[in-house]
C-alpha cells in the first residue's frame, strides 16, 4: 500500500477504493453524490457501476442459460394438459 | 378445457429467468427450484387471473416474490437474522449457489438488505422497467429507484474494498481515472 506513494492522497480523498479511507462517506450512500463534481470520481464511479452491471447480468444469465430443468418442464406440461376449472 | 398452448409456452419461456431471480433472492439453488415449482403450481392453478396480452414475466415474478416473502415472514420467528442466514447459506453450501466465479459477487449481494437486492436484480439483471419492478414489489416507482441506487452504491463499496485489483482497472488507469485531469 505504501508503495503507491503519491497517488494515495488523491485516491483517499476522491474514492472509497481504500478500506476505511473515507469511512463516514461510505457509510452514508447519500453523501456520495455530493462528491460527484469531481469528474475523476464520477468516471471511476461509472466504471465501477458498469462492471457491477456486467457481473450482475453474467451471474443472472449463467442461471438463465441453464434453460428449463426437465422436472419443471414436465410439471408445466402436466398441469397444462389437465382440465382447467 | 385445456390451457392455451400459447399461454403455456409463455410460462415455460419465463422459467429460466424465474430461477435466476429465485436464486438471487434465496441464495440456494435447491431452495430456488422449490420456490419456482411452488410458483408454477400457484400460477397454473390461478391462470384465469392472468390477462392474456399482459406481461407474463411480471405476473410470474410477482407470484414468486410474494411466495418468497410469505415464507420469509413465516421463518422470521425461527431465524432471528434472515440476512445472516442468507450469508451463512453461501458459506456452508457454496456448491449449491452456482459457479465459483460468481461467489464473490454473490457474497457481496448477500450483504445487501433484501429490498435493495430484489430491486437491483429486477432492474439491473431481469431487465424490468422501474414501473414493472415497482408493480412486482408492490411499492412506488421512486422507492424502487432509491433502492436500486443504494444497492449500487453499497455494492461498489463492498466490491472495491474486497478486490481493488481484480475489480478495478489497472493501477495506472486507476490513477488517471482518480485524478480526473485527463478526460
Amino acid at each position: 500500500m505504501g508503495e503507491r506513494g503519491k497517488d494515495d492522497a488523491m485516491k483517499h480523498r476522491k474514492t472509497s477504493l481504500e478500506p476505511a479511507a473515507d469511512k463516514p462517506e461510505s457509510e452514508d450512500p447519500m453523501a456520495r453524490p455530493a462528491t460527484g463534481h469531481h469528474r475523476g470520481e464520477a468516471r471511476l464511479g461509472r466504471e465501477i457501476q458498469a462492471r457491477i452491471g456486467q457481473q450482475l447480468r453474467a451471474m443472472y444469465n449463467d442461471v438463465v442459460n441453464q434453460g428449463v430443468p426437465p422436472h419443471l418442464a414436465d410439471l408445466v406440461r402436466r398441469l397444462s394438459d389437465q382440465d382447467q376449472e | 378445457m385445456k390451457l392455451d398452448p400459447a399461454i403455456r409456452d409463455q410460462v415455460l419461456a419465463t422459467v429460466p429467468s424465474l430461477r435466476a431471480f429465485a436464486i438471487s433472492l434465496c441464495g440456494n439453488m435447491d431452495r430456488a427450484d422449490d420456490l419456482v415449482q411452488e410458483t408454477l403450481l400457484r400460477a397454473l392453478a390461478h391462470i384465469d387471473s392472468f390477462e392474456p396480452g399482459t406481461n407474463m414475466p411480471a405476473w410470474l415474478f410477482t407470484i414468486l416474490r410474494n411466495l418468497f416473502r410469505s415464507e420469509y415472514r413465516k421463518r422470521r420467528r425461527e431465524v432471528e437474522d434472515a440476512e445472516g442466514r442468507y450469508a451463512e447459506t453461501l458459506k456452508s453450501h457454496p456448491e449449491q449457489t452456482g459457479r465459483v466465479e460468481f461467489q464473490e459477487f454473490r457474497a457481496a449481494l448477500a450483504k445487501l438488505p433484501a429490498d435493495q437486492r430484489e430491486a437491483l436484480i429486477l432492474v439491473g439483471a431481469s431487465g424490468f422497467s422501474y414501473d414493472d419492478a415497482a408493480a412486482i414489489c408492490g411499492c412506488a416507482v421512486g422507492t424502487i429507484k432509491s433502492r436500486v441506487n443504494r444497492a449500487r452504491t453499497r455494492l461498489a463499496d463492498l466490491l472495491a474494498i474486497d478486490s481493488v485489483d481484480d475489480f478495478g482497472p489497472d493501477r495506472a488507469t486507476r490513477a488517471v481515472l482518480a485524478g480526473g485531469g485527463r478526460n
